[in-house]
C-alpha cells in the first residue's frame, strides 16, 4: 500500500511520518502531484494558521489536486478545517469539500483548547463504536459545528465535531499522531478503508 | 459541558543528552538514557512530557537535536522541550527535530518580543512561557537563569503580558514550593488561573496524590508538572490518575 503525506508548510508533518513509522507503514512525504494521485492512501496534516495555509496551498496548486482526490484523504487538525467551505480565521474561503463552516471558539473556557478530551456519537466507517469515550489529544482555537457528516463529537463548553466523513474523505480535529495508543487505532482505521469514488 | 482532561506532566532534566535524576525501574536497563524513560512515561499514561535540557556548554547542545528525534520518533504523546531557545533559529531546529512545544524562560524575560515573534511564525500552540517566581515582601517576583537573578517584575502582570504577546501557555513554578513536597502554591495558582484565558501548568510542591487534587480543585490549575515523585516511582502515574478520577478529577485513563 502507498501512503502519500503531502508535503508542504504544515507544522506536524513529522509528526505524522513518526506515527506511520511507529506503525511499520512505509510512506512518502511529497508535493508531487503524480505520486500524491497514484497513493492508495493521503493524508493531509495542518498545524498553523488558515489564511497562510490556504495561501501556500493555493500557489503550489494542491488546492485543486486535493479536492479531486478519488481515494481516502485524512485531514488532521487545520487539514480537517480546510477541508471545510469557509473558515473564520482570517475570513478563509477553504477547499469546500465538506460544506460546513469553520468558527471561533466563543465559550467561557481557555482557549485554545488543549489537551486530552473524549470522544463520543461516534460513527461507522471512520469511527468505531469501542472508541467512544476515549480520549484523544486536542490543540485548537476554531471548531467545526456539528452537522451529518460529523463521525464523532466532543464537549468543550459545546459540541463540535471531532470528526468528520463524506464519500472519500475522512478527518480528524484532534491529533491521531499525538493520542497514544487510540489515536495509533484510528490512523489504522483510516488506513483500513477501502472507497473510491 | 466540558470533559477536557486535567494533564498530568512529569519533567526530565537533560544534561549532555541524558537524565540527570531517576532511578531504575524494574523494567528499565538505563535510567539515564531519556528515551526509554519517556516511552515508560507514555505507556504508564502521563498526558505529555517536558525534557528541560540543562546543558551548560552551547557544543554539546547539539546532542539535544538528536536526542528530540529520538523521543519524538518513540512516543506518541505531546512534549515539550525547554532551556536555551533564545532565538527563532533553535526554535525551528527543536520544530524539525519533532518536538510539539518550546519551553521559553530567561530568554522571554530578556526579549519579551521574541515570543510574538515566535507565536507568529509557529503559533501559539507551539510557545509556553516558563515562569519561576518567589514570594517575597507579599509580592511575586520573577526570577531568570534558573532562578538565579530577580528581574524587578511581577509574576501576575508578567504572565499577562506573555498571554498578550503570543504565549499558548503559562508553566508556573513557585519556588517557594518547589522541592518542598508539601503541595503546591494553590490561592496563588487559582488566582493567576482566573487571570489568564490560556491554559496554566502548576509546578512546585508535589509530594503527594492529594497535592494533584488539590492543584486542579483548589488551585484550578490545567496541568501539574512534577519530577521527583515520578521519577522516584513514589507516585506511579496510573495509581496517581485513579485517585483523581475517584475524586472526581476529569482525566484521561
Amino acid at each position: 500500500m502507498k501512503i502519500a503525506i503531502i508535503k508542504y508548510n504544515a507544522g506536524n508533518i513529522k509528526s505524522v511520518s513518526n506515527a506511520l513509522g511507529r506503525l511499520g507503514i512505509e510512506h512518502a512525504i511529497t508535493d508531487n502531484p503524480d505520486e500524491i494521485k497514484a497513493a492508495d492512501k493521503v493524508i493531509f496534516p495542518g498545524v498553523g494558521e488558515a489564511s497562510t495555509t490556504m495561501a501556500y496551498l493555493k500557489n503550489k496548486k494542491l488546492d485543486v489536486l486535493i479536492r479531486e482526490l478519488k481515494q481516502p484523504v485524512l485531514g488532521i487538525c487545520l487539514g480537517m478545517q480546510l477541508m471545510c467551505s469557509h473558515s473564520e480565521e482570517g475570513d478563509t474561503p477553504c477547499l469546500g469539500i465538506f460544506d460546513l463552516p469553520v468558527k471561533k471558539f466563543l465559550v467561557d473556557l481557555k482557549i485554545p483548547h488543549m489537551g486530552w478530551n473524549s470522544l463520543h456519537e461516534t460513527k461507522a466507517p471512520f469511527m468505531e463504536n469501542s472508541l467512544e469515550g476515549e480520549f484523544v489529544y486536542f490543540v485548537h482555537s476554531y471548531y467545526v459545528p456539528v452537522a451529518n457528516e460529523t463521525a464523532a463529537l466532543t464537549h468543550y463548553g459545546m459540541p463540535f465535531s471531532a470528526a468528520l466523513q463524506k464519500d472519500n474523505f475522512f478527518a480528524t480535529q484532534f491529533h491521531p499522531e499525538k493520542s497514544g495508543a487510540e489515536g495509533e487505532r484510528i490512523l489504522k482505521r483510516f488506513l483500513d478503508i477501502e472507497v473510491r469514488v | 459541558m466540558n470533559n477536557l482532561a486535567k494533564r498530568i506532566i512529569p519533567c526530565l532534566d537533560i544534561r549532555d543528552g541524558r537524565t540527570v535524576k531517576g532511578i531504575n525501574f524494574v523494567d528499565i536497563r538505563d535510567a539515564g538514557d531519556p528515551v526509554e524513560l519517556a516511552q515508560r512515561y507514555s505507556e504508564q499514561g502521563a498526558d505529555e512530557l517536558v525534557f528541560l535540557d540543562i546543558t551548560a556548554s552551547h557544543e554539546k547542545r547539539k546532542l539535544l537535536k538528536a536526542l528530540v528525534e529520538k523521543v519524538a520518533a518513540a512516543i506518541s504523546i505531546p512534549f515539550t522541550v525547554g532551556g536555551g531557545v533564545t532565538e527563532l533559529k533553535d526554535a525551528e531546529v527543536l520544530l524539525t527535530a519533532g518536538t510539539d512545544k518550546i519551553s521559553v524562560n530567561s530568554a522571554a524575560i530578556l526579549n519579551p518580543p521574541l515570543i510574538d515573534e515566535l507565536a507568529r511564525q509557529f503559533g501559539s500552540q507551539f510557545v509556553v512561557v516558563a515562569i519561576d517566581a518567589r514570594l517575597e515582601n507579599g509580592l511575586w517576583q520573577v526570577y531568570r537563569n534558573g532562578g538565579r537573578i530577580p528581574v524587578g517584575r511581577e509574576l501576575f502582570e508578567y504572565a499577562r503580558e506573555m498571554q498578550e504577546r503570543g504565549a499558548g501557555e503559562i508553566l508556573w513554578t513557585s519556588m517557594n514550593h518547589d522541592g518542598t513536597q508539601n503541595g503546591f502554591a494553590n490561592e496563588t495558582l487559582s488566582q493567576l488561573s482566573r487571570q489568564l484565558s490560556i491554559p496554566l501548568i502548576a509546578s512546585g510542591g508535589a509530594g503527594t496524590k492529594q497535592h494533584f487534587a488539590d492543584a486542579f480543585t483548589l488551585g484550578e490549575a490545567d496541568a501539574a508538572l512534577a519530577a521527583s515523585v515520578f521519577h522516584y516511582d513514589t507516585i506511579p502515574i496510573p495509581v496517581l490518575k485513579d485517585f483523581l478520577k475517584e475524586n472526581g478529577i476529569p482525566v484521561r485513563s
